[in-house]
């Protein structure tokens, strides 16, 4: 078979075809050349005029329920003739670099509704996502899908990449996770746009709630809001395993982009989300100067401090350089 | 329908989509050998139990898989693993596709000769698993 273009690939993942989109996120997640082209071509088609999709982060603990409740959420918006697609991301061993991406077991139904979905691995990144969810985030809007779904791998309370990778970030959070003082530490609860409270049908769900919305009234005394934030969050009760709560989800998913939307902060959003992504690139390759730079070094008299200042030196001149 | 040949090596793991393909409930092998492979650097897709031929194209599909891992131990080899090689070359899909299951060795030429790549018993090594997906992924 012989290898099709790029914008061969392009063509037919925008007529529809499922398998040329499945490359196209290959050639993103490798990286290198394929990558750039990809990366450019997308760009040029979806990137500079902006899309309608709804890019929608899902995060929340290991366990929590992200996958199942994703799966629920898309399986209902595909039989009202919406088309999801989702991108799931599961850890990669920090030693062999190896992963096991389970989230499919969990979308079975999904599946069969046609929802795409592709799992993938961090692949060293850290921050909850990889490198390039975001070009994968592209060729999924090219493809024509929307809303696309970003599942995170199971998250504490620092990793919020997903934030400045979506336009709405929904947190998914259940019974058990700790007391009200948990809730009000810094972190991921607070750059939630939603709340789930998921096993809703646990008998301490209630405090859950109730821990969410103390941690919110105290936001609304303190004034402390993510920049772009557009209101209080909603948090909905939902129980994936059974699909209770599951359409007041995806209606408070709905309501979230139509008052990004109302507001003017979508465009402010994306423009974040652009910035986030030149800023990722920039570490990845910042990251192999360094980890270059550290190679083969030894301990001597001079103090760390010092050696990272003069390993350092001019670097701030070259990227002024370059703008 | 391959657009570059699966090139194992830095940043660029191994895909593989495992499932357990029919009725058989019994999934430890299968959980096994995806840690094995796991532990051995590769990507591994995990569907589980009670798939079918077309929930698997449609994994292999989404997910731009390299190779397919099927394990049954409900002695349905002989009939599951041609089907799911015609299955995928039907699909369209250059796909290999490795079984690992209870495979008596007097079936191991029909299994070949039906375009299985690869066939896993049990009591192999995690050396063997991994050389076999390997050398499957690489005709």
């Amino acid at each position: 078979m012989i290898p099709r273009t790029v914008d061969q690939l392009v063509a037919a993942a925008r007529g529809g075809e499922r398998r040329a989109t499945a490359r196209l996120l290959t050639m993103v997640e490798r990286g290198g050349e394929p990558a750039a082209e990809v990366a450019s071509t997308t760009w040029s088609h979806v990137g500079v005029a902006g899309t309608d999709t709804h890019v929608v982060g899902v995060t929340g603990p290991p366990g929590s329920g992200k996958s199942t409740l994703v799966a629920a959420w898309l399986t209902a918006l595909a039989a009202e003739g919406r088309r999801p697609a989702v991108l799931a991301v599961d850890p990669s061993s920090p030693l062999t670099g190896g992963a096991i991406l389970g989230d499919r077991v969990r979308m079975a139904e999904a599946s069969a509704a046609g929802v795409f979905i592709r799992s993938m691995a961090t692949r060293g990144h850290a921050g909850g996502l990889a490198l390039a969810v975001p070009g994968m985030i592209r060729v999924l809007e090219l493809a024509g899908f929307d809303p696309v779904v970003v599942e995170t791998v199971g998250v504490g309370q620092v990793e919020v990449d997903v934030t400045s990778t979506t336009d709405t970030c929904l947190v998914v959070v259940t019974p058990g996770m700790g007391d009200a003082v948990q809730a009000n530490k810094a972190g991921l609860l607070e750059v939630a746009d939603l709340f789930a409270v998921n096993k809703s049908d646990r008998p301490d769900a209630a405090d859950v709630r109730r821990d969410l919305e103390l941690m919110l009234d105290l936001s609304d005394l303190t004034g402390h809001r993510r920049p772009g934030m557009v209101d209080r969050p909603a948090v909905v009760s939902t129980t994936a395993t059974t699909g209770v709560g599951v359409g007041d989800l995806s209606a408070a998913v709905d309501a979230h982009r139509d008052a990004l939307v109302a507001g003017g902060t979508l465009q402010e959003r994306r423009r974040q989300r652009w910035q986030a992504e030149v800023r990722s690139h920039l570490d990845e390759r910042l990251r192999r100067v360094v980890d270059g730079a550290v190679a083969g070094l030894e301990p001597s008299d001079r103090a760390p401090y010092d050696v990272a200042a003069a390993l350092s030196r001019g670097w701030d001149r070259g990227a002024e350089a370059g703008r | 329908m391959k657009e570059a040949s699966p090139s194992e090596g830095h940043g660029n793991p191994i895909r593989i989509v495992l499932a357990k393909l029919g009725l058989d409930g019994h999934d430890r092998g299968l959980k096994v050998v995806a840690r094995m492979l796991r532990d051995a650097g590769m990507e591994v897709v995990y569907l589980g139990l009670r798939q079918t031929t077309e929930t698997i194209i449609e994994a292999v599909e989404q997910e731009d898989a390299d190779v397919v891992g099927i394990s049954m131990l409900n002695a349905g080899h002989l009939t599951l693993g041609p089907r799911m090689v015609a299955a995928l070359a039907d699909a369209g899909l250059d796909v290999p596709v490795v079984v690992g299951g209870i495979v008596p060795d007097e079936d191991l030429p029909a299994m070949s000769a039906a375009g299985v790549a690869g066939v896993l018993g049990p009591g192999a090594s995690a050396d063997e698993v991994v050389a076999c997906v390997r050398a499957a992924c690489r005709p």
